[in-house]
């Protein structure tokens, strides 16, 4: 007994050490922590249960049947955050670079089965030079293997990725397929051919930062939803993001107690839309103005800026906001946008969030790189998230709604629940400009009649009447009480069940 | 009593005046131009009407619209606040040829007191001390030097019309005569299309103490006391006191009667104010007269119990005086500060936009506040970027700046730059709190520019306690999420680690049943607050010590403003704290020598070339996206180098349009 006792001691202590003393060093030297620490930072104190950690390669070419150390480069578990049960596994940079093996897959698809079962988030801090070469196919077998899981539990629990150091080649495609990427700013980079390649087949000069840092999918490609300044502040910040989520598909929401009151009127609102249709506005405002205590958790906030996505709560209970951005390309609908909001809506969906959609729209952007690039199927891809999902939806149009983006924009149509509009709401086909210049052509050579059939048009559409007076608008509500119409629409919500007609899949236009 | 008056004027004064008429059972009539349809002062009138476009030229300043704004109301008289047309006499006679009475004085006092040299005349003449110097015109500049040796080193040229530190050259000797007469000419043809300039005694360590007088029409005038405005940044007046912490019963008596014996000379009729130059020795000189009322007249207001206004309306009215100055009595002390939308830590940069949060600190017995603004209003670059005024009173000095301090430190504005973190730092300078000032006070006790404020050991660690406690409370709160595993017991955490400035700081926050006592290192604080999560300014005590610390919460840590200081502050547990001390320092690649194009766009404006020197603030070029033009400032001042795009091309986010050398 005193024999197994200290060999379990004894391998332990080797498992704790990972890759030894001077490897640790090298990672804290690098800026970046250890698989261990990051862990201990994210969840509870004293809450980890670690799985596996005698898990060891059955490798035995190339020498390696002489190296093996405990866990084989990932730490995997469950612990809480905030007392809520979340699985994570963290790779191990200090153990064969984080290499995955067969053992080391099999072991975060132990975690991801695990969590699947009971209904729990995985969570997932990417650290690891890519496939254990020295295992052939069994590592690609072992990607495979967890490719599949990643697809399995999409949309039955939240699965978040925080690459926190290289993660190239096949290896991206896991994180790729999770809800949520974060990324450590100047330690991380993702990409799927790297810039020696680059180098010698396109003859392309980059660096690894410039192809695939952090900075540039969070601003360029939109790959990653959030990029941090270092571990700390990313770990801490995925507490503050946990807290958003349901633990699973089958569970509300998460409630938790609110000093806000629900009836709190911001009477600054009632001048956030300036009276020059030109002139942008902040939209974000009104979501920290309208949000519990103003905490508001943004997704993606520096691509596809346009729009606005990301987590709050009304009453305690989370929500999920889509806004336009008047202050970026006035808020129109592009591609990134739309692709954006989509994932966004649709995730909302899967996790039994309601939605909330701020909308000032003047359309969609035009343009031959638009329209190239497929604006079509993306712009669709909006849509059709909008009226798959089945969740509360409240809709607020503060100004302009105008066109196909109108229908889009989580409109009543789409099976809106609750469609709001401001007194400063247009809802029409276009702006009057341009509405008269195509139904009075004739006119064209007529500044001053022109002026006055805008006029008409603007007297006519340029409110919320005339789409109030078809019910496509529930009521015309003032924007100081925005908060307290919303948090009533939700509450009368609470119990929404709806269900789309059985199929095996629909199919988004992808 | 008149039954309805218009006010021509904005912001806070026209709000203010509107205040008065409403208690007086007189109806209000705003005048707005087109960026004031949403503002205050049209609000709370009752009634309104539009007078132009935005710029004041086309808007305040024009006398015909006034005119026809009272015909069109009805209104009976004008008071035309300060500023705008309150000191033109043109202004007061189209009003008399319409049959509306003019709010303060006649045409000619206001004449008489509006030219600089005719004014310093007539105040001798009357008996009031000027400044030795010379009044004629000069001829060349071998003249001005005869004239400055006979006044005697240092001396003072100025322009005759001048106003607003333009025109004005300090001299010690021969040859800076020669060159100051020279640029002073200049700069006053230039800038007033008069060249006359005088020379008088330059004061060295000058005290600005001006002397409220107040008169009605059948004789009677009194004065109501002083106040020291010696607080100016660039000539204009920060912070005004009443009374002056310099000024004795004897100096104030002869000021008053000095004052009041002018004033009857040229057969003032209303509020006015006679401004004096006060050197070390208590000796005063006569500056100017202004036939209005005064910015900080809120501070006589509250040492006399009087409201001018009120009193200008009734002596417009035909009323007499209702008390003689035997009735005057200064009761405790008035502090008055300006609060302007301008950014103290870059140059007093003026601020303009929305202001997404105004809370001004609650109106009690102590504190007054006269504000334009109201959250979700604008600043707009059309006018003063005065935003409002904050007074404070207390039986004595020491009490009205502590009243001062708190409502500084609980005044909330957010959305545009204010210079509260200024103002703050000037009620905490030693050197105001001895009533040791002079109108160089800030160029000497700010020398470098303000460079915001690092609090004592013994606040930083009070506010330390604070930010621990209100993340204790947080994460407190956060552990009632729902969805716990049964069986989940938190962890009692109640000891922080508290990041500040690479230091971490242990705290330790015993929460318990009403009772709050924090432990900052080696130190116990007890706090007692009413504070909840949602708020944004914490009120209570700290060891006894009421203090109120506005708190932002960022998504990794808190912001918090206090007494001048603007602090970022973490809290986390000891062993977060220990792994991030491990986290490098972040290299920010500097793009400040970029100017990067903030949205995908147009170039449809570029108003500068390689090589010029800019401003901060000025134009550098403007950037069409979705038919919105956004126009680019210089964030800093600089040298334009190399300009990497055309006019007319289009722009990708955060391209690089030009380089600063």
């Amino acid at each position: 007994m005193q024999d197994v006792l200290a060999r379990l001691e004894a391998m332990r202590a080797g498992a704790w050490l990972g890759g030894g003393q001077k490897r640790i060093d090298a990672q804290h030297a690098r800026g970046k922590l250890t698989a261990r620490e990051r862990i201990e930072l994210f969840l509870d104190e004293g809450s980890f249960e670690e799985w596996d950690m005698f898990v060891e390669h059955r490798c035995i070419d190339f020498g390696m049947e002489k190296q093996k150390i405990p866990g084989d480069g990932v730490v995997t578990g469950h612990g809480t955050v905030n007392g809520r049960p979340v699985f994570v596994f963290s790779q191990d940079f200090t153990v064969f670079g984080g290499s995955l093996s067969m053992a080391h897959a099999e072991k975060i698809c132990k975690v991801m089965d695990q969590a699947i079962k009971v209904g729990a988030p995985v969570i997932g801090l990417n650290d690891s030079g890519g496939a254990r070469i020295q295992e052939g196919v069994a590592s690609l077998a072992g990607y495979a293997d967890v490719f599949l899981r990643n697809v399995l539990a999409s949309g039955r629990v939240p699965q978040i990725s925080l690459i926190m150091g290289p993660c190239a080649g096949g290896a991206v495609y896991s994180p790729a397929m999770t809800d949520f990427i974060f990324m450590v700013r100047d330690t991380s980079y993702m990409f799927v051919t790297g810039p020696d390649v680059l180098k010698t087949v396109t003859h392309e000069v980059v660096t690894a930062e410039e192809l695939g840092g952090a900075q540039t999918h969070s601003t360029k490609s939109g790959v990653s939803d959030l990029a941090f300044d270092n571990d700390v502040e990313a770990l801490l910040q995925l507490r503050r993001f946990i807290d958003f989520l349901p633990l699973s598909a089958r569970e509300p929401a998460p409630v938790r107690t609110c000093t806000d009151p629900v009836n709190r009127y911001d009477y600054s609102l009632d001048t956030l839309v300036p009276p020059n249709p030109n002139k942008p506005y902040d939209m974000k405002e009104l979501i920290l103005k309208v949000v519990d205590e103003g905490d508001f958790f943004e997704i993606k906030p520096d691509h596809a800026k346009n729009i606005i996505t990301g987590f709050g709560r009304m009453n305690g209970s989370t929500v999920g906001f889509v806004a336009n951005q008047p202050m970026v390309l006035a808020g129109c609908l592009d591609i990134d946008s739309s692709v954006k909001a989509a994932r966004f809506v649709r995730f909302c969906d899967c996790f039994n969030i309601p939605i909330v959609t701020f909308v000032d729209v003047p359309g969609f952007l035009p343009g031959t790189a638009q329209e190239y690039n497929g604006i079509i199927k993306h712009g669709a891809k909006l849509l059709f998230a909008y009226s798959e999902a089945t969740v509360p939806k409240v809709t607020v149009i503060t100004r302009k709604a105008y066109g196909g983006a109108y229908d889009v924009m989580s409109s009543k149509h789409l099976r809106g629940d609750v469609n709001f509009a401001w007194p400063s709401a247009e809802i029409a086909v276009m702006g009057p400009k341009g509405a008269v210049e195509i139904i009075f052509r004739g006119d064209a050579g007529d500044p001053a009649k022109l002026e006055a059939r805008a006029e008409e048009y603007r007297q006519k559409f340029a409110n919320p009447f005339v789409a109030g007076s078809r019910g496509y608008i529930d009521d015309v509500i003032y924007p100081f009480g925005t908060r307290k119409r919303v948090c009533r629409a939700l509450a009368m919500l609470r119990n929404k069940m709806v269900q789309n007609p059985p199929k095996k899949h629909d199919n988004i236009p992808l | 009593m008149f039954s309805k008056i218009l006010i021509a004027n904005r912001g806070e004064i026209a709000c203010r005046i509107i205040k008065t008429a409403r208690r007086m059972d007189i109806k209000s009539v705003a005048v707005y131009s087109e960026a004031d349809a949403t503002a205050l002062h049209v609000e709370i009138a009752d009634e309104r009407v539009l007078i132009g476009p935005p710029p004041s030229g086309q808007s305040y300043l024009l006398a015909d619209k006034i005119v026809e704004a009272c015909q069109r109301t009805g209104a009976e008289a004008v008071h035309p606040g300060y500023g705008f047309l309150s000191e033109r006499g043109a202004f007061c006679e189209a009003l008399k040829a319409a049959g509306v009475v003019f709010i303060g004085p006649d045409p000619h006092a206001m004449a008489a007191m509006g030219d600089k040299i005719e004014s310093k005349k007539l105040a001798a003449a009357a008996g009031v001390s000027t400044v030795p110097g010379y009044l004629g015109v000069i001829a060349d500049d071998e003249e001005a030097v005869k004239i400055a040796r006979e006044v005697g080193y240092p001396v003072m040229i100025k322009a005759s019309a001048g106003g607003g530190g333009k025109g004005m050259r300090v001299a010690y000797n021969d040859s800076q005569v020669r060159d100051g007469f020279r640029s002073a000419t200049n700069e006053a043809r230039s800038s007033f299309a008069d060249d006359r300039v005088f020379i008088e005694k330059f004061i060295e360590q000058p005290r600005h103490i001006e002397i409220q007088v107040m008169a009605d029409g059948h004789g009677n005038c009194v004065y109501l006391g002083e106040r020291e405005c010696s607080i100016q940044r660039r000539h204009q007046k920060v912070i005004e006191e009443a009374p002056s912490p310099f000024i004795d019963a004897k100096t104030r008596k002869a000021m008053g009667e000095q004052a009041v014996a002018l004033a009857k000379a040229v057969g003032y009729k209303s509020a006015g104010t006679v401004e004096f130059i006060v050197d070390a020795n208590r000796r005063f000189y006569f500056l100017e007269m202004n036939t209005r009322l005064q910015v900080e007249h809120p501070v006589t207001e509250l040492v006399t119990g009087l409201d001018l206004v009120e009193l200008m309306i009734k002596v417009a009215a035909g009323e007499k005086l209702p008390f003689t100055q035997d009735d005057v009595q200064l009761r405790g002390w008035a502090v008055e500060a300006r609060i302007y939308a301008e950014d103290p830590l870059r140059n007093f940069l003026p601020s303009i936009g929305r202001i997404t949060r105004y809370r001004p600190p609650i109106e009690d017995q102590h504190t007054r506040v006269d504000t334009g603004v109201y959250e979700g209003g604008e600043i707009s670059m059309y006018y003063d970027p005065m935003i409002a005024k904050l007074c404070s009173r207390g039986p004595d000095r020491a009490t009205a700046i502590d009243h001062m301090r708190h409502a500084l430190d609980a005044f909330q504005i957010r959305g545009v730059g204010h210079n509260i973190s200024f103002l703050a730092a000037v009620m905490n300078k030693q050197r105001f709190l001895d009533g040791n000032l002079t109108t160089n006070f800030i160029a000497e006790e700010f020398p470098e520019g303000f460079q915001g404020v690092m609090p004592d050991e013994d606040t930083l660690d009070r506010l330390k306690a604070v930010v621990a406690f209100v993340h204790n409370r947080i994460a407190e709160r956060n552990r009632t999420i729902s969805g716990q595993m049964p069986g989940y017991q938190p962890r009692p955490q109640n000891f922080w680690m508290v990041r500040f400035g690479g230091i971490n700081t242990p705290v330790f926050v015993g929460d318990n049943a009403g009772a709050i006592e924090v432990r900052v290192g080696g130190q116990v604080y007890a706090l007692a607050t009413a504070w909840t999560i949602r708020d944004t300014l914490w009120t209570g005590t700290v060891d006894g010590r009421m203090m109120g610390v506005q708190i932002d919460v960022l998504a990794d840590g808190y912001r918090l403003y206090h007494a001048g200081a603007d602090l970022k502050l973490q809290v986390m547990t000891p062993r977060s704290a220990e792994l991030a001390d491990l986290m490098p320092v972040r290299q920010v690649p500097d793009m400040s020598k970029f100017l990067l194009s903030p949205m995908p766009g147009l170039l449809v404006g570029l108003a500068v070339e390689t090589g010029q020197e800019v401003k901060a603030g000025q134009e550098l070029c403007a950037v069409e996206a979705m038919k919105m033009e956004n126009i680019l400032r210089a964030e800093q001042d600089g040298k334009i180098g190399k300009i990497h795009v055309e006019r007319g091309a289009s722009l990708a986010v955060d391209q690089i349009i030009l380089e600063f050398d």
